[in-house]
């Protein structure tokens, strides 16, 4: 265990030293064990609700939809929470147990869909919960200049075990004769001893308590009133306006390059092995020249993206180049927008901040991947693609106005 | 606590789960050992049998028969291994895990359930069905969107033409009338098809919110509304009845009553039986209506409850489900 062995470095934008603080590397690792616990749940639950409980269609879709839209507003409550309490390392930790517990609450619910769609909400309301107070400690524990390098280091154990958690789901399978429940006690119990890495070995922020009245609503919502924070916000939105999502990305490239449907996981393998292996080359990138050009990068390999599946290219070399620059996407914008947002955000509200431009985004998502089903339907999938490649020109050089103009102001 | 205790304490609590962890999952792996049951040679042809998927400790997942009149007498279990099936005409449809997890396949079987003939599916299989000639298998399976922000999801089902090669992939590409309009929309999901004959089907469709019996053509590629409030149909073995689950009160969360309309008259009958039922129901013969009742999460056993509302439901095939009568 070498964590325990990781110094802090001396604080100060000043301090070149390559070494991550000991709490990055720890939230690292819980955020490697988590995802292995979760993504274990993710690649059976459809398997598991369809084959194993033989629930129909209309329930399926009944469980599925109803996380959608609930975490967003927890999300936020939660950041607030723990800037007004300075408790981010305890409500993080709340999230992480929250989701850990209701691994075993899907043995527990058995066949009721009532409480199997409890489950799962109060396991994605978890999940919304912990990720902007643990993004908050990494920026906390971090001087400014690395923050690029820690988020990258994040991420890259982050994919890690969202690879391996399929791999183990696949072998408890295997070694317990394809018993759905064994899969949830092994992924529950993993889940634990990542709550208890970060209750061991993450050391919460808790800096000087700030003046009062600092840190209310009417402060947080006094975010929106700096510029930086604005116009930060308005380019997350905006280019997550011009995301359709994954499943959409995929289906496009199994329709222009008539793959066999069996290849379609692999597709998202292909992706995130890019994103795994460039998300720290990319993080140090962005801290040598500036966040908001990677981040823009990253939407421009988007577009680029965009563009290849409209274009006539095919065979086995473009498909391998579009999942790279998809991977490219993923490790060039997800970590490296927070690195960005972070040190525009006062330390007392960089939780509520940071789950504002995350929830920003998201519902931004949510709309365009709806619009981009729309346009499927009224003009086909190639009248879809071209229309999203304009909007993504347009919400990058919107964006780009937005956030290379306040990066040269501050 | 010093760095030492941490790592210490940690490493302990680790190796407790873990192997709290794996004494569960040795534990469950012995949990169904009974003697395996021998694969038996099957005849999924014509003939006075009903055909199932065991869901008993011994054999689970795999194919057989039972005699009819005897559900609960002595059944042949075969070794082929199917989530869903259905036969009909000495054809059967088998959707099966393909391998890794993510991935399924269509099986085509024939009259001694081997398999003939393999297509890839996207999504984790649901319903199945042969048309009365054999000719033509139906399938509906559940697509998981992508999971970065939750994924959304949808149904999809298909078919395909073993005579004429011909296959639809998605029925949502079919042309809708609803209420006698021409209909588009995004949301447009499909789901357990019956068949009439090699051309024409009945089918679920579920826009809007709302869950609409249609009857479909495979050769125009279109489908129109025919009645509100149906799911699962299932076509009866003299073509004028459907047997389906209708969500009480209209609201799938409230669960569904097994439920026949009359084709002719648009008639609706609830059967006699009042647990949810959340399947395709299949005929037993004219007269009767057979379907999986769920027990716990691996078990299933398979009823029968008469057509016309009467009488009270019956065990037919304990430890089955996916039932299909295979007529002479």
């Amino acid at each position: 265990m070498y964590l325990a062995s990781v110094e802090r470095p001396s604080a100060g934008a000043a301090d070149r030293t390559k070494r991550l603080a000991g709490t990055v590397l720890a939230l690292g690792t819980v955020s490697l064990i988590t995802d292995v616990s979760s993504e274990m749940v993710s690649a059976i639950l459809p398997l598991y609700l369809v084959a194993g409980l033989g629930l129909g269609p209309a329930v399926y879709g009944l469980i599925d939809g109803l996380y959608t839209g609930a975490t967003a507003l927890l999300r936020l409550a939660g950041g607030y929470l723990a800037d007004r309490a300075r408790r981010r390392k305890t409500v993080a930790a709340a999230g992480y147990g929250l989701s850990a517990f209701m691994k075993f609450g899907l043995l527990a619910a058995g066949g009721s869909v009532p409480w199997l769609s409890a489950v799962i909400v109060a396991d994605r309301a978890g999940k919304g919960l912990r990720t902007a107070p643990r993004d908050a400690l990494i920026t906390l524990a971090t001087p400014d200049g690395q923050l690029g390098r820690a988020f990258g280091v994040h991420r890259a154990m982050d994919t890690t075990g969202a690879f391996a958690g399929p791999l183990v789901a696949l072998a408890v399978l295997a070694a317990s004769g394809q018993a759905y429940d064994a899969v949830f006690v092994v992924s529950g119990c993993v889940a634990m001893i990542g709550v208890l890495t970060l209750v061991l070995f993450v050391r919460d922020h808790r800096g000087p308590r700030p003046p009062s009245n600092t840190v209310s609503l009417v402060a947080a919502a006094g975010l929106l009133r700096r510029r930086p924070v604005r116009a930060l916000l308005a380019g997350a939105v905006l280019l997550g306006l011009s995301t359709i999502g994954d499943g959409f990305v995929y289906l496009l490239l199994q329709r222009r390059e008539s793959l066999a449907t069996g290849w379609f996981p692999l597709l998202a393998v292909g992706t995130s092995l890019a994103y795994l292996i460039l998300a720290v080359p990319l993080g140090n990138l962005a801290d040598r020249v500036g966040r908001a050009p990677v981040v823009l990068g990253g939407y421009a390999a988007l577009g680029a993206v965009y563009l290849l599946l409209d274009s006539g290219l095919a065979g086995p070399l473009v498909v391998i180049f579009i999942l790279l620059l998809y991977g490219v996407y993923y490790a060039a914008t997800d970590g490296v927008l927070m690195a960005l947002a972070g040190p525009l955000l006062p330390a007392e509200l960089r939780t509520t901040g940071l789950a504002l431009v995350q929830t920003g985004q998201a519902l931004a998502y949510l709309a365009s991947s709806v619009l981009f089903g729309l346009a499927w339907q009224w003009w086909g999938a190639t009248g879809a693609i071209r229309a999203v490649t304009v909007l993504a020109v347009l919400t990058l050089s919107g964006s780009a106005l937005l956030l290379l103009r306040f990066a040269r102001e501050s | 606590m010093t760095p030492r205790r941490r790592v210490l304490l940690a490493a302990l609590v680790s190796v407790v789960l873990l192997g709290g962890a794996v004494a569960y999952v040795l534990v469950a792996g012995h949990r169904g050992d009974r003697p395996a049951v021998a694969a038996a040679a099957v005849d999924a042809g014509p003939g006075d049998r009903v055909l199932f998927r065991s869901t008993a400790a011994a054999g689970y997942g795999r194919v057989g028969t039972v005699a009819r009149g005897s559900g609960s007498g002595a059944r042949q279990l075969s070794d082929l291994d199917c989530v869903r099936v259905y036969a009909a005409a000495g054809r059967g449809i088998c959707l099966r895990p393909d391998g890794p997890l993510t991935t399924y396949q269509l099986a085509v079987v024939d009259a001694s359930l081997r398999v003939q003939d393999t297509y890839p599916l996207v999504g984790v299989p649901n319903r199945a069905r042969v048309s009365p000639s054999g000719n033509v298998l139906a399938f509906t399976v559940f697509v998981t969107g992508d999971s970065y922000n939750g994924g959304r999801f949808s149904t999809r089902a298909g078919t395909i033409n073993l005579a004429t090669r011909e296959t639809a992939d998605s029925l949502e590409l079919f042309s809708v009338v609803r209420d006698g309009k021409p209909y588009r929309a995004v949301d447009v999901n499909y789901w357990g098809v019956t068949f009439l004959d090699d051309r024409h089907f009945y089918a679920t469709l579920s826009t809007a919110g709302k869950r609409y019996l249609v009857a479909g053509d495979l050769t125009t590629q279109s489908v129109r509304t025919l009645a509100e409030n149906v799911e699962c149909p299932s076509l009866s073995p003299d073509r004028t009845r459907i047997a389906f689950k209708e969500a009480i009160r209209g609201d799938p969360a409230k669960g569904w009553r097994l439920t026949v309309l009359d084709l002719a008259t648009m008639r609706r009958t609830p059967l006699a039986e009042t647990r949810g039922v959340d399947d395709q129901a299949a005929w037993y013969d004219d007269h009767t209506v057979m379907y999986a009742v769920r027990r716990g999460s691996r078990g299933a056993d398979v009823w029968s409850v008469p057509a016309d509302g009467s009488g009270a439901p019956h065990l037919l095939i304990p430890d089955a489900e996916s039932p299909a009568a295979l007529w002479n």
